[in-house]
């Protein structure tokens, strides 16, 4: 018999008499669904992401411009941005290649309110490792896409199939020395959130 | 195995307690982060709600689990991954070191596993020869220090920095002294950044498995996952059979209860969904049984499988934060680790459901509303029952029954007993008897309420 | 309304005090207490120890002591706990389910069946609370701090009662204090490191007193603060509750 007809064969003789299966319905209902910009930019704040509300894709170049030094490799698959990022030439690069990339721009269209994480799959990254490898992270958000909470944001993924997704939540961290709190440990050294407010 | 004389949690417990200012700073960070958990959830009202449907839905699927194995199975293979069964820890071991040899690489990159701390997997790879490099930044840490984690979520809690700073100072070259947290993680991240560009193999663990699309999610802070994960050729992922979940919208319950229990976040920086291979990679999941079938038919324990590896119950539990992980001596430790543990090896693992007060706070702190202290009880009976208590034990159990099954026997016991308290208390408070060590026994009163009641108030 | 008057084996022999206040308490709140003298232990001890298949004696003796009463109360959440959950009879399995549903904590019986709202009781002291576990998370005596639920405290209701009394504020709510049963001696160094931590904690705020429903804790935090040579005092709440002005 092989492992995998054992494993099958214990389970079915050991699992106990079926269960019903709630439902998340009353769950959705939850969540403070007022003020969603405002109660995203408070978290994402809290959690290290330094969050901006911009008004068109123009201040964003602004701002990236006024941040980031020159010379450095900014990379983005916003096709706007090509004028201060490469948008193509990376995405044939081997991943390790990516290895010297100071700054990735993406694009989200699901934002959190209640934790401050904003959802972006492999077709918005372009290169799965980019938003990992960059030193520093971007995300242009739009603000009317922001919502309450995490089953809000499944709905809104619904069935789509990406082959690799996330949900990032400010730069990364780690509090495994004594608890003291660092920012930029194996991922990105810090987190922009532009909110584009489309009024 | 069960031969060997391990040291139990009491003995341990007891090591750890010569040096109280220590065991302060451990419980007090402990409890801190209890706290920060406590904010974090008193923060939705629905917590409660959230922690029940998560309860019944674990529940659900080990009702259903050969069903949402097979289909989990079926997506992933749809998926372009290869599936492995693994019976028990060597097979996984060895299904693990096979994937290693057949791409002719001697070394590995791994992110947080606890199934592979159960099932030793670097100490089994080190043997044959590969070199495994554990990226999150806690494990790397116990990992020079060749220890064991101590804690599921925060490997090296019971580590003070200036002893990770001379762990780094002679591993990673930091100059002696240097303690401060930044310094110390810009050293391990460029460290481990060289380890992360230069391995073919990345080996994860698994926080969810959706039956309904084949996905598993990773959880991290730190995004080690994902950097050993896309930057390798092959992609192992090595998960418990209990770690399905049905449907990918019961992620939205789970991910919003694991970090607020884990550490009071509101969620990891990173939920990293895998779905199928990048293109030119090879992705391996390999499905661990290691006794969890077991438990499964267990209908006092198997709800322990429910488990999410969140750690709250052992930062809230307060013989944990006073004891130390390492005195479980056992991969997961803490109130959920003194559950699972027996089913593995009753004999090794019988100290650890005494290793309790049965206080309770563990099953309440628990997002998934395991009864673990209920557990704690009722595996007291079964390990008796077993056989695995001493003798003596068993006989100062049976005179405590004929004692207090028959009233006379009882009260002139309990006479005779504050007699000698009261006229020769060297008998009862000296170093034989452990209450006396650290506390001064209670001061027998003249009569017992039964005595006085009889003198008192007599047969009316 | 007939109470049986339950008393666990180390009140009995070491602190008649708290059972002799809970005797007059209920007695002075119009309730008639019977206590029946052939009465031993509710078995928690060997239970706790995985030896419940020794406690066959205690829950015969207690059957036939208790079933009669309307109502069976005690001064210990944990002993309470014990019989609400683990009482068994082979042979009569209806009448110990029959005593498990009227088995009461003595605080719990106060405030949810005689439903008593003040008290005669004098006490112008500094008072801490300890919330034993077994009482507050099984009994459900009061509010624990682990969930997201409102808060409350039968205990703390009726020491809101007593006239003078101050109640002193802690930094932990609801932390064990280490007793644990048989555990206070199989693993002393965390049974006294739990207790010097609770009696701190108290001792930090200015208890004069520290209270509880449970004697066993308190045995547990006296004995620690005789040790440490405090002159802080441990007084079952039933003594409290029971007093009067001097």
């Amino acid at each position: 018999m092989s492992s995998r007809e054992k494993i099958l064969s214990a389970v079915r003789a050991n699992q106990p008499e079926l269960t019903v299966l709630p439902n998340i319905e009353l769950l959705k209902s939850y969540g403070n669904k007022e003020n969603l910009l405002a109660q995203y930019t408070t978290v994402a704040t809290n959690i290290g992401a330094k969050v901006y509300e911009v008004k068109n894709v123009g201040e964003v170049k602004m701002i990236i411009q006024n941040n980031f030094g020159a010379g450095k490799r900014i990379v983005s698959t916003i096709a706007e941005l090509k004028d201060i990022a490469d948008t193509k030439q990376y995405l044939s690069d081997l991943p390790g290649q990516l290895a010297d990339v100071e700054l990735a721009i993406l694009k989200s269209d699901i934002s959190v309110a209640e934790n401050g994480a904003t959802w972006i799959t492999e077709e918005q990254m372009g290169q799965r490792v980019l938003p990992f490898i960059t030193q520093h992270l971007a995300v242009i958000v739009s603000a009317k896409n922001i919502v309450a909470t995490m089953h809000d944001a499944y709905s809104l993924i619904g069935i789509t199939n990406p082959g690799f997704g996330a949900f990032i939540a400010g730069p990364s961290k780690t509090a495994d020395i004594e608890q003291s709190l660092v920012i930029g440990v194996h991922g990105p050294r810090s987190m922009s959130l532009f909110l584009l407010r489309e009024d | 195995m069960s031969a060997m004389q391990t040291k139990d949690h009491a003995e341990l417990a007891g090591q750890f307690n010569t040096d109280e200012n220590r065991v302060d700073w451990h419980d007090e960070t402990l409890w801190w982060i209890r706290q920060k958990r406590d904010k974090a959830v008193n923060q939705l009202p629905e917590w409660e709600l959230l922690r029940e449907t998560a309860s019944k839905i674990k529940e659900h699927v080990l009702s259903n689990l050969s069903n949402y194995l097979e289909a989990f199975e079926a997506n992933v293979l749809a998926n372009g991954i290869t599936v492995h069964w693994a019976a028990d820890a060597k097979e996984h071991n060895e299904i693990v070191h096979q994937i290693i040899k057949k791409h002719g690489v001697n070394r590995m990159v791994k992110s947080k596993s606890m199934l592979t701390e159960e099932c030793h997997l670097n100490e089994y790879l080190a043997k044959n020869g590969i070199e495994v490099i554990d990226s999150d930044l806690g494990e790397r840490i116990v990992q020079l220090a060749k220890e064991p984690p101590s804690h599921i979520v925060l490997p090296c809690i019971h580590k003070k920095k200036e002893e990770i700073g001379d762990l780094f100072h002679e591993h990673l070259g930091t100059p002696a002294g240097v303690s401060d947290p930044q310094i110390l993680t810009e050293t391990a991240r460029q460290h481990l950044r060289e380890v992360f560009l230069t391995r073919k193999i990345a080996l994860t663990g698994v926080n969810f498995a959706v039956a309904e699309t084949g996905e598993f999610v990773v959880c991290t802070n730190e995004g080690n996952a994902d950097m050993g994960a896309h930057l390798s050729e092959v992609h192992i992922a090595s998960m418990g059979i209990e770690k399905i979940i049905p449907n990918r919208e019961h992620l939205g319950v789970f991910l919003r209860l694991l970090t607020r229990s884990a550490t009071g976040q509101p969620i990891t920086t990173y939920s990293s969904h895998y779905k199928k291979p990048r293109s030119g990679q090879e992705m391996h999941i390999v499905i661990v049984d290691n006794g969890r079938s077991v438990q499964l038919g267990r209908k006092d324990f198997r709800n322990s499988l429910k488990c999410i590896r969140c750690g709250a119950c052992m930062n809230t539990c307060p013989v944990y934060r006073r004891s130390g992980g390492h005195s479980y001596h056992n991969a997961i430790s803490g109130p959920i680790g003194s559950i699972l543990a027996p089913n593995l090896d009753m004999e090794e693992y019988a100290d650890l459901p005494f290793a309790s007060t049965l206080c309770g706070s563990c099953s309440n702190v628990c997002p998934v509303k395991i009864d673990i202290h209920d557990q704690l009880y009722k595996w007291r009976q079964v390990i008796v029952k077993a056989g695995y208590t001493t003798k003596a034990k068993t006989a100062g159990m049976k005179v405590m029954e004929w004692t207090l099954s028959s009233p006379g026997i009882y009260h002139a016991a309990g006479k005779a007993g504050r007699i000698v308290m009261k006229y020769a208390p060297f008998a009862v408070n000296n170093t034989l008897n452990p209450w006396y060590k650290q506390r001064d026994m209670p001061k027998p009163p003249a009569e017992s309420f039964d005595e006085w009641y009889k003198k008192n108030r007599g047969k009316k | 309304m007939t109470v049986g008057l339950f008393i666990p084996c180390y009140i009995d022999q070491f602190y008649p005090g708290a059972a002799i206040a809970t005797l007059q308490l209920l007695e002075k709140l119009g309730v008639t207490v019977v206590y029946p003298p052939k009465q031993t232990c509710c078995g928690q001890p060997m239970a706790n120890s995985g030896y419940e298949h020794l406690t066959t004696g205690c829950n015969e003796l207690f059957i036939d002591n208790f079933s009669d009463f309307d109502y069976i109360v005690s001064p210990s959440g944990s002993c309470i706990l014990h019989i609400k959950d683990h009482l068994h009879s082979e042979g009569r399995e209806n009448q110990a389910v029959q005593v498990r549903r009227k088995v009461y904590e003595l605080t719990e019986f106060l405030t949810d069946v005689l439903k008593i709202e003040q008290l005669d009781a004098v006490f112008p002291h500094k008072v801490g609370l300890h919330q034993s576990c077994h009482g507050q998370r099984g009994l459900k005596i009061s509010q624990m701090t682990e969930l997201v639920a409102a808060p409350f405290s039968k205990p703390l209701q009726l020491l809101n009662m007593v006239k003078g009394l101050e109640l002193i504020p802690l930094n932990r709510q609801d932390e064990c204090c280490g007793f644990g049963g048989t555990f206070c001696v199989a693993e002393e160094a965390v049974s006294v490191k739990m207790g010097v931590d609770r009696v701190s904690d108290h001792l930090e705020h200015g208890a004069e007193y520290i209270t509880g429903a449970d004697m066993s804790c308190l045995m547990h935090m006296e004995g620690i603060l005789r040790r440490q040579g405090s002159n802080v005092k441990v007084l079952h709440i039933a003594e409290i509750l029971n007093s009067s002005a001097q």
